[in-house]
C-alpha cells in the first residue's frame, strides 16, 4: 500500500459505506474539498449538505439529523470542529446524539498554513467529555476500519485525521477494536506509545534505538479514549519506562491520558513528546524536526530519558 | 373564539410553574410564564404526539431552545401524560429527571439538551431535514428566547434554514417561534442589546414572518395554521409576550427572570393566576380541594 492521508482514506471509506447504508449523510462547512467528503457528495448529492462557513450550525444540524436516525458525518478541520466546543458539549454530547465528528488537518504536520489551521488542542477538549471516544488512525488500512466502526458505534465519536500522507504501519490482518491498542514492534527496554501521524516516525526511531542496543516496544494507540489500559500496563510493567509521541499539545492529549492512568495505577518514569507552544508556518518535516517528532528527535529524547 | 379548554390548561400550568419553582427554591418564572400559552397551544391544540410512545418516529418535535423556561415545558408534558404531575415538585432535586435545564437522556419526550443558549435552532434544522429526508409528515417547532437570539449561532441557522434541503426537501415542516418578552437576565433587552428591527432581520434572511400576541390563543393557533400551510420555506413567528405573565408583581420586571418566589409570594401569585380577589380567597379554597392542597403544601414550606 502506498502512503495515503487518513483524510483521503476516510473519503474513500465513506463512499463505499454510503453505498450500503443510506443512513449515512455528510455535513460540511465549506471545506469538503479538504475533508475529502467530495467523493461522497458527488455520488450522493441528496445526502450531502454544505452549510457554509458555520461550524456551530453544522454540528447542531448533525445532531438533529442523528436524532431522526441518520448517521451524520460532520467534517471540518479539527480546530474548527472542536473550536465549537460548547455546541459539541450540549447539542452532541449531552444530547447523546449519534454524530460522527471528523476533524482533519490535525497537528503541526499541516505545515505552511500555520497555527490558525492546526488542530492541536482537540484531543484535550473532547477527552474531557464523558461520552465521546477519540480515535486517531495511523494509516489507510486502519482509517477505513475506523470509519466503518464509527458508523456502527452507537453514540457520538470523534475521528482525528491527517492532511499529510501516512506510511502503512498496520499488518494486513489488523482489525480495529475500540479501546484496543496494537503492538507494532516488541521490546523490553522502553514503551513508545504513538498515535496517528507520529506512529511511523516512532517506528523509525525504534530502529535507530535498536542500533544503540535499546529495545523499544512501539504501540499504535489509535484509541486515545478509551485507552487500552490492559495493554498499557502489561507493556510498561515489563519495560518500566514510557514515552508518548503525538502531534498535539503536550497537555491533555495522548500523553496526558497515559500519565493520568499510570499516575493512579502504576506510577513510573514518563516522558511526553508533543507540541509545546503554538504551531507556526513551515514545511511538515521541518516542523516535526523542530518539535522533536522526527525519528532522530524521538530517538534522542528516548536516549536522554533513559540516560543512555 | 378562544378555546376555553386551552385557557383552563394554561392557567393550571401557570399554577404548577409557580408551585414547582417554589419547591425547587430556584429557577426561571418570568420566561416560563411568558411561554406557557405557546406551549399549551402546541401540546393541546396542535402536536401529533403520543406520550406513551415518546420515541414514535413520526411525532412532531418541540425544541425549547430557551431551555431555562423548561418548568413550563414540564407542566404541559405532565398534563399530556409523559409523567405524573406529582413528579413536578422534584424539579431541580438530586436524582430527578426534571433537570434545571432540559436533559434528553433523563426525560423521554425532551428532544434535545438545551439551556446553553443559541443552539436549539440548529438542532431543529437537522431534525426538520432528517424528517423530510425520511418522507415523514412530522413537524418541528422551535421556541427561541429574545435575549437568546443575540447568540451568533442563531444567525448561522437563520441564514441556512430557508436554503437547506432545497429544492427537494425544503424545511417547510419547521416553525420557529420567538418568545419576545422583551427582558433578559440582566435587564430589558433593548437596554442590553436591542434586537430591533427584529421582523425585518428575519425577513431579510428569507423567512416569512408572522407577528402575534403570544398570549392570545386564537392568534397563536392561526399563526401555526398559516405556518403549516406555507410551502417551500420555514416560518418565523414573533410572539409578543409579557415576562411573568399572569402575576402582577412578576410582570415586566427583570428581577423575576431567574428567581423563585417565596411560599407567601407563590400563594399570592397562584391567587392572581386564578383571578380570585383576596376577600374571596378563603371561600375559593374551601371549594377547590386541588388548589387548597397546593396552597397547604406551600404554606408548609413556609413553616420550614
Amino acid at each position: 500500500m502506498p502512503a495515503k492521508a487518513s483524510r483521503a482514506a476516510f473519503g474513500e471509506a465513506l463512499l463505499e459505506l454510503g453505498a450500503r447504508d443510506d443512513r449515512i449523510v455528510t455535513v460540511d462547512a465549506d471545506l469538503s474539498k479538504s475533508t475529502m467528503t467530495t467523493k461522497f457528495s458527488k455520488t450522493y448529492p441528496e445526502r450531502a449538505f454544505n452549510v457554509g462557513i458555520a461550524e456551530s450550525n453544522m454540528l447542531g444540524i448533525g445532531a438533529g439529523l442523528a436524532l431522526t436516525g441518520k448517521v451524520p458525518f460532520v467534517c471540518s478541520f479539527a480546530c474548527f470542529v472542536v473550536g465549537r466546543f460548547e455546541t459539541i458539549r450540549m447539542s452532541v454530547a449531552y444530547t447523546q446524539a449519534n454524530v460522527k465528528m471528523v476533524g482533519t488537518h490535525c497537528g503541526v504536520a499541516i505545515g505552511e498554513d500555520g497555527y490558525s489551521q492546526m488542530g492541536l488542542e482537540d484531543i484535550a477538549c473532547i477527552r474531557a467529555l464523558p461520552n465521546i471516544p477519540v480515535v486517531q488512525p495511523a494509516d489507510e488500512l486502519e482509517t477505513k476500519q475506523v470509519v466503518a466502526y464509527a458508523v456502527e458505534h452507537e453514540g457520538p465519536i470523534y475521528l482525528r485525521l491527517t492532511r499529510q500522507n501516512l506510511e502503512p504501519v498496520c499488518p494486513p490482518d489488523y482489525r480495529f477494536e475500540l479501546g484496543r491498542w496494537l503492538v507494532l514492534r516488541p521490546g523490553n527496554d522502553v514503551t513508545l506509545i504513538a498515535s496517528g501521524g507520529t506512529v511511523f516516525n516512532t517506528l523509525e526511531a525504534a530502529k535507530r534505538l535498536d542500533a544503540d542496543g535499546i529495545a523499544a516496544e512501539v504501540i499504535n494507540a489509535a484509541c486515545i479514549k478509551p485507552l487500552d489500559e490492559e495493554l498499557l500496563l502489561r507493556s510498561v510493567g515489563r519495560t518500566g519506562h514510557v514515552v508518548t509521541v503525538e502531534d498535539h499539545s503536550i497537555s491533555g492529549g495522548l500523553g496526558g491520558a497515559v500519565a493520568e492512568t499510570l499516575g493512579e495505577v502504576m506510577p513510573m518514569p514518563l516522558k511526553r513528546l508533543g507540541v509545546q507552544g503554538f504551531g507556526e508556518s513551515g514545511d511538515s518535516k521541518g516542523l516535526y524536526a523542530k518539535h522533536g517528532l522526527d525519528p532522530a528527535g524521538i530517538a534522542s529524547s528516548v536516549r536522554k530519558f533513559l540516560n543512555r | 373564539m378562544a378555546d376555553a379548554r386551552l385557557e383552563t390548561i394554561a392557567r393550571e400550568c401557570r399554577v404548577q410553574i409557580i408551585r414547582m419553582l417554589t419547591h425547587a427554591g430556584s429557577g426561571h418564572p418570568g420566561g416560563s410564564l411568558s411561554v406557557i400559552d405557546l406551549l399549551t397551544t402546541l401540546y393541546f391544540g396542535r402536536l401529533r404526539h403520543d406520550p406513551q410512545r415518546p420515541d414514535w418516529p413520526d411525532r412532531d418535535r418541540v425544541v425549547l431552545s430557551k431551555g431555562h423556561a423548561v418548568p413550563a415545558l414540564y407542566t404541559v408534558m405532565a398534563k399530556s401524560g409523559y409523567f405524573p404531575e406529582s413528579r413536578l415538585v422534584t424539579l431541580r432535586k438530586l436524582g430527578s429527571p426534571l433537570q434545571g435545564h432540559p436533559d434528553r437522556t433523563a426525560l423521554p419526550g425532551i428532544e434535545a439538551a438545551t439551556g446553553s443558549l443559541g443552539q436549539g435552532l440548529s438542532v431543529s434544522l437537522g431534525l426538520a431535514l432528517g424528517l423530510r429526508l425520511q418522507g415523514s409528515a412530522a413537524r418541528v417547532y422551535c421556541i427561541l428566547g429574545d435575549g437568546e437570539i443575540q447568540e451568533g449561532q442563531v444567525w448561522e441557522a437563520a441564514m441556512a434554514a430557508p436554503k437547506l434541503g432545497q429544492p427537494k426537501h425544503p424545511l417547510d415542516n419547521l416553525c420557529v417561534i420567538l418568545d419576545y418578552n422583551k427582558i433578559q437576565l440582566d435587564n430589558f433587552v433593548k437596554k442590553i442589546l436591542d434586537l430591533e428591527p427584529v421582523l425585518a432581520k428575519w425577513q431579510a434572511f428569507g423567512w416569512p414572518v408572522i407577528e402575534i400576541d403570544g398570549h392570545d390563543l386564537d392568534q397563536i393557533a392561526k399563526a401555526l395554521d398559516q405556518a403549516e400551510a406555507r410551502k417551500g420555506v420555514p416560518t418565523f413567528v414573533v410572539a409578543n409576550t409579557v415576562k411573568g405573565k399572569g402575576v402582577s408583581f412578576m410582570e415586566n420586571d427583570p428581577e423575576w427572570h431567574g428567581k423563585a418566589p417565596k411560599p407567601a409570594e407563590a400563594i399570592r401569585a397562584i391567587r392572581e393566576i386564578l383571578g380570585v380577589p383576596e376577600p374571596r380567597w378563603t371561600e375559593y379554597l374551601a371549594k377547590n380541594a386541588a388548589t387548597r392542597a397546593i396552597v397547604d403544601e406551600l404554606a408548609a414550606l413556609e413553616a420550614k
